[in-house]
């Protein structure tokens, strides 16, 4: 595999720096992470994820890049603990992500899935509040929400501006309006790190620059780790501090995007050539197909 | 400062429906103890039931040929109605949830049948007497129902992101598998248990005595006692198993937990009864529309009215030909096929199908 070495060497040196400590600025530290939809002697040959080891810095945006099946949303399911790798450790801000429980990962981590579908009429304030139920250690699960639950929603909801939706069905509203509320439901879990798979995958051009502009701001304002997946390269390039870019499951490259996002990593992973050239507001790259 | 949303749950909002829902519930207890081929007014069956709660107040007690017609012949079966309506609508509720179709019901996706099927095995090679003071009856009919629930799970997560369809589907064909099995332990039986079988299939709530109604009633406590433990979580698995997971649902000791109490509700309804269908699907829809989707209020209240619905459903069955009686599960199905098949045809964008 043909990778741009300046680009791929940041999150190795930097593991091999801090080997006995935890420096409080990183969220996620991987140490030769694999993991595979498969068991037994298939496992290894259908591995989803190789080898991986990096470091994520926290309080950054960072960005998971890579072609179809290259492992994104395997990575992103493993750090909020959905899945749990067969080999390797991960890290969450100096704890070792196996050894917690699933309700203290939900207190660290929340994660926003590509899709929200949902059969039956909840309401869109009934949705967000479910974010609450991490910080509630009822028997079984059984709890009420207190008045810091809905201080706690009813924020988040005017934040991402759903507030006026709170009566309304999940199926009711736009796809748009949905993608906030899940938005708003991961923050009501007050966590440190918010995951996205492919926030804006199914929003119309509107909805991808208020989603992009929410997910910054929350990352400004609120000191939050994001770290999203995508398929859009030029919404990395403008919205992430580093990029992460997978294929066949092995880290392709990593680092800032005016390293990463180069002609040459990209026809190395993505196997087409493409114009790399500048945004005229941010400077940062911009990726055009030829024609 | 409540002002996300009028329509979430709240402690005052749970009570009110809840409070509601058992007076309701109350109400027609004592209106279908009035159904009956010897007419009683209703001012003497209000004192005979105050006078079985709180000890007799009258001079006339509870020895005349009316009280003993209430409290030996209709009121175990009232009750048994309500208690097995209730089991049937809440074992709806956790299935749809853990499933997350709102079409699953336990007769629909062959849970009845797998449990039935157990009762069939029982009563064929007559454990139905008990042993050691448990009868093996409902023992047979929850391990039945338990895998079946087991057999469905494993065919709806065989493939990743199981479709409504593959759910259905294998519920039809379980219920043809079961049913083949059943068929051939009736013909094989000696004509008597034979009659008996079919007619307890059918769906029939006869005369249990109140040692059995006082068993079942065990039976009910532990399955409700699961299942509403779990209803927060309920309410998260609705959302998916790996959002549930990532918002520190323990999803698979819960799926454990909950199809465990659903078989053995299940099964305890069964063994009771015979196979009463679609209860399980007409209710919780019907609760959710009016009530909630929020699991703490929805099990209890679609608990209540499946306990009414069967109720006034048996009444009608057991005085409507009178002095003759039918099956309750021939209203049930009567009442609840359409309703499936038009919840099948206009929810479909709704169910994922298109």
């Amino acid at each position: 595999m043909v990778v741009d070495d300046s680009a791929n060497t940041v999150g190795y040196e930097v593991t091999h720096m801090i080997n006995d400590q935890f420096p409080s600025n990183v969220a996620y530290s991987l140490k030769d992470v694999a993991f595979s939809y498969s068991k037994g002697k298939r496992a290894e040959s259908e591995a989803v994820l190789k080898e991986l080891s990096c470091l994520i810095l926290s309080g950054r945006v960072l960005g998971i890049l890579g072609p179809n099946g290259s492992g994104k949303s395997t990575l992103l399911k493993l750090l909020a603990r959905i899945l749990q790798p067969q080999q390797g450790t991960i890290d969450i801000l100096g704890e070792s992500l196996s050894g917690l429980s699933q309700l203290d990962v939900a207190k660290r981590v929340a994660i926003v899935p590509q899709e929200t579908l949902q059969v039956f009429p909840f309401t869109i304030a009934e949705m967000v509040l479910m974010g609450r139920s991490p910080h509630h250690q009822g028997w079984g699960g059984w709890h009420w929400e207190d008045s810091q639950d809905w201080a706690v929603t009813q924020n988040a909801m005017e934040e991402l501006d759903v507030a006026h939706l709170g009566n309304r069905l999940v199926t009711e509203v736009s796809g748009g309006e949905r993608q906030r509320a899940v938005i708003a439901r991961a923050l009501v879990q007050e966590p440190q790190i918010l995951l996205l798979d492919e926030p804006t995958a199914f929003l119309d051009l509107h909805h991808q620059l208020d989603i992009a502009r929410i997910i910054k701001r929350l990352n400004r304002e609120r000191g939050l780790t994001v770290i999203l997946v995508s398929h859009d390269l030029n919404l990395a390039s403008q919205y992430c501090d580093q990029v992460l870019i997978l294929n066949h499951g092995r880290l392709a490259a990593m680092g800032s995007p005016q390293t990463v996002i180069t002609p040459e990593v990209i026809e190395a992973v993505y196997g087409c050539s493409v114009l790399v050239d500048r945004h005229p507001q941010s400077g940062l790259p911009r990726v055009s197909l030829p024609v | 400062m409540a002002s996300v949303s009028s329509r979430t749950l709240t402690r005052s909002r749970w009570w009110t429906w809840v409070s509601l829902a058992w007076v309701l519930a109350v109400v027609a207890f004592v209106g279908c103890l009035g159904f009956g081929t010897q007419s009683i007014p209703y001012s003497r069956i209000i004192t005979v039931v105050m006078e079985s709660v709180f000890g007799p107040f009258t001079e006339q007690g509870l020895g005349d040929p009316t009280s003993v017609i209430l409290l030996q012949v209709r009121m175990p079966r009232v009750l048994l109605a309500f208690f097995v309506g209730g089991s049937l609508a809440m074992v709806g509720v956790a299935l749809q949830a853990l499933l997350r179709n709102p079409l699953a019901d336990p007769f629909v996706i062959g849970i009845s049948s797998g449990a039935a099927l157990g009762a069939a095995i029982a009563l064929l090679f007559g454990l139905g007497i008990s042993v050691g003071g448990i009868s093996a009856l409902p023992v047979c009919a929850f391990a039945g129902a338990l895998m079946s629930l087991m057999i469905m799970y494993r065919i709806s997560s065989a493939q990743y992101g199981f479709s409504v369809y593959t759910l259905l589907l294998a519920g039809v064909v379980l219920n043809a598998i079961f049913s083949a099995f059943i068929m051939f332990l009736t013909s094989i039986a000696d004509p008597n248990r034979a009659f008996g079988m079919y007619a307890w299939l059918m769906g029939t709530l006869t005369g249990p005595d109140w040692a059995t109604l006082g068993m079942l009633l065990v039976y009910l406590g532990v399955g409700l006692l699961i299942l509403g433990m779990h209803a927060q979580s309920l309410n998260l698995l609705t959302l998916g198993e790996e959002t549930a997971r990532s918002l520190g649902v323990d999803v698979e000791r819960v799926k454990k937990s909950v199809f465990l109490a659903a078989a053995l509700l299940t099964g305890a309804a069964v063994s009771f009864s015979g196979i009463i269908g679609f209860v399980g699907l007409i209710i919780p829809h019907a609760v959710r529309l009016v009530v909630s989707a929020d699991h703490r209020l929805l099990l209890p209240v679609a608990g209540l009215v499946g306990g009414m619905f069967l109720m006034i459903a048996d009444s009608v069955a057991r005085t409507a030909l009178s002095p003759s009686e039918f099956p309750v599960g021939v209203i049930t199905a009567l009442v609840g096929g359409p309703i499936f098949l038009w919840l099948l045809t206009t929810r479909q964008t709704q169910l994922g199908m298109k």
